[in-house]
């Protein structure tokens, strides 16, 4: 199942104000990441959600920790509250500077749904960027097949897509991976 | 009985300190009055210290106004005398309406106390900072910097200080220190300062020395802040990296100390200790004009791999 989250209008629902299209301040932050659980909870047990960036003017480093971070981590620990994956649409240069410095701070990645496709950005191992690339490449690939396009061992390459798939950045379909989005492009 | 502080003729972050000094063997609670008559010019610092000073005293301070008609009308546009009538007793003539706004002032004297007032200088300086940051022959790429930078440290008082304080942008021409216009920031509030917030940290233990200067090194220079949470401290951080990138200068003083990342173009020092005593944390950010010949900075990795 796939979410569409605009994120300016549910920071309008939050702050109670259509003067506001910036997403700044913590408060602000962990009120717009409550309300995306919130409508997440209404969701099937495996979810897609587009997080869109597009109608938001930009968002400080204090809301991209508590939106953005806060939220990933919740997903990528060891009990998430469910199997979700994020795509993060919209972003522009206005936003990066601020989502770049908390995905390092912290350690996380995300992908990015771009004109020209889908990319993973953050902090990611040599290894698991080359996984993550290689998969993409395939669009939907049992371990041993992209392990043999990799020309890697399966073990290291089941071990990383795992790894990956913790991360919420790619998706276990059966015996087969993909990476998040992935079906969004052609 | 009255003790009468003089207020230099030029108020900055620099000569705010002779305003201290004349107060630290005034005790709090002793009626002061402020002597400003005499002030011809006044910095965004100057103007929001001023108004976070009369937050320190226990008994209502007074002020007499600048008597130059050109100075008290500029501390009108500035919104200084809207605050300062409910901070001090207030004595001299001043205009009681602000009249024109005044191009240069960008953001008049604001209160911030809590998250809404952040958003709403965020959105109010956002159109104008574009048109002023291009005056500076600062790229578009500038304005959203800028505004984050406004909001952190406007966070700053929401999340640590314990109490308001104010906000205040103004361009002007540096011709002493640089010769172009600066665009600058000061924020400033009266609250627990630097030190007493990172000491209500969980399990916070203190070094040898641990002071107000160890304080700002702590939270300015390695983004220690008072939660455990390791997303915290960004703030600052950004706007360090923010400030490098467009040759910007911030100094933050608290308590005895101040602190500052200083660019080429200046010639502070970076840490200074001993000062006169000031309570909370009053920071600010100054950005230069970028001279014509000087190549814009590479934006940052882009949003790509």
């Amino acid at each position: 199942m796939m979410n569409h989250i605009d994120l300016s209008s549910v920071l309008r629902q939050t702050v109670a104000c259509d003067l506001y299209s910036n997403l700044v301040t913590r408060p602000t932050g962990a009120a717009v990441r409550d309300q995306i659980e919130r409508l997440l909870g209404d969701a099937h047990d495996r979810t897609l959600t587009v997080i869109d960036f597009s109608q938001v003017s930009m968002i400080d480093f204090s809301c991209a920790d508590e939106v953005i971070a806060k939220l990933l981590l919740r997903y990528e620990a060891d009990d998430p509250p469910r199997d979700a994956y994020f795509l993060f649409r919209g972003v522009t240069e206005e936003h990066w500077e601020a989502i770049e410095a908390v995905l390092e701070r912290r350690g996380l990645a995300l992908v990015l749904e771009q004109a020209d496709g889908i990319h993973v950005v953050g902090t990611l191992s040599s290894e698991e960027r080359r996984v993550w690339e290689g998969a993409q490449q395939l669009g939907r690939a049992a371990p041993a097949e992209l392990a043999k396009a990799l020309g890697a061992p399966a073990s290291d390459v089941q071990r990383s897509l795992e790894a990956l798939r913790r991360r919420r950045l790619v998706m276990r379909v059966g015996e087969e991976y993909m990476v998040v989005g992935a079906h969004r492009v052609g | 009985m009255t003790t009468v502080v003089n207020v230099p003729p030029s108020l900055d972050d620099y000569s705010f300190d002779d305003v201290l000094r004349q107060l630290m063997p005034v005790s709090p609670d002793t009626k002061v009055l402020l002597d400003a008559r005499h002030v011809r010019w006044a910095s965004p610092f100057g103007l929001t210290a001023l108004l976070t000073l009369a937050q320190t005293r226990a008994e209502m301070p007074a002020l007499a106004v600048p008597e130059l008609e050109e100075t008290a009308s500029y501390w009108a546009r500035a919104g200084f005398f809207r605050h300062a009538e409910e901070l001090y007793e207030l004595h001299g003539t001043y205009p009681k309406r602000a009249g024109a706004a005044d191009s240069n002032v960008l953001l008049e004297i604001t209160s911030v106390s809590k998250s809404e007032d952040v958003h709403d200088v965020v959105g109010r300086i956002q159109q104008k900072a574009q048109l002023m940051l291009r005056e500076l022959n600062l790229d578009a790429k500038a304005t959203v910097g800028f505004a984050m930078t406004l909001s952190e440290i406007c966070q700053n008082i929401v999340e640590h200080a314990g109490r308001g304080g104010w906000v205040m942008v103004q361009t002007y021409r540096w011709t002493k220190r640089l010769g172009r216009r600066v665009v600058v920031i000061a924020v400033a509030d009266a609250g627990v300062g630097f030190r007493q917030s990172l000491e209500t940290a969980p399990g916070k233990e203190r070094s040898d020395r641990w002071d107000d200067a160890a304080a700002l090194e702590d939270a300015v220079i390695r983004g220690v802040s008072r939660f455990r949470d390791p997303g915290r401290g960004q703030g600052l951080a950004g706007v360090r990296r923010y400030l490098g990138r467009w040759d910007g200068k911030l100094a933050v003083r608290s308590g005895t100390a101040r602190i500052a990342i200083v660019p080429n173009w200046d010639d502070d020092v970076p840490l200074a200790e001993h000062l006169p005593p000031f309570p909370g944390a009053q920071v600010q950010v100054t950005i230069p004009e970028r001279a014509p010949s000087q190549p814009s900075p590479q934006a940052s990795a882009r949003t790509k791999r």
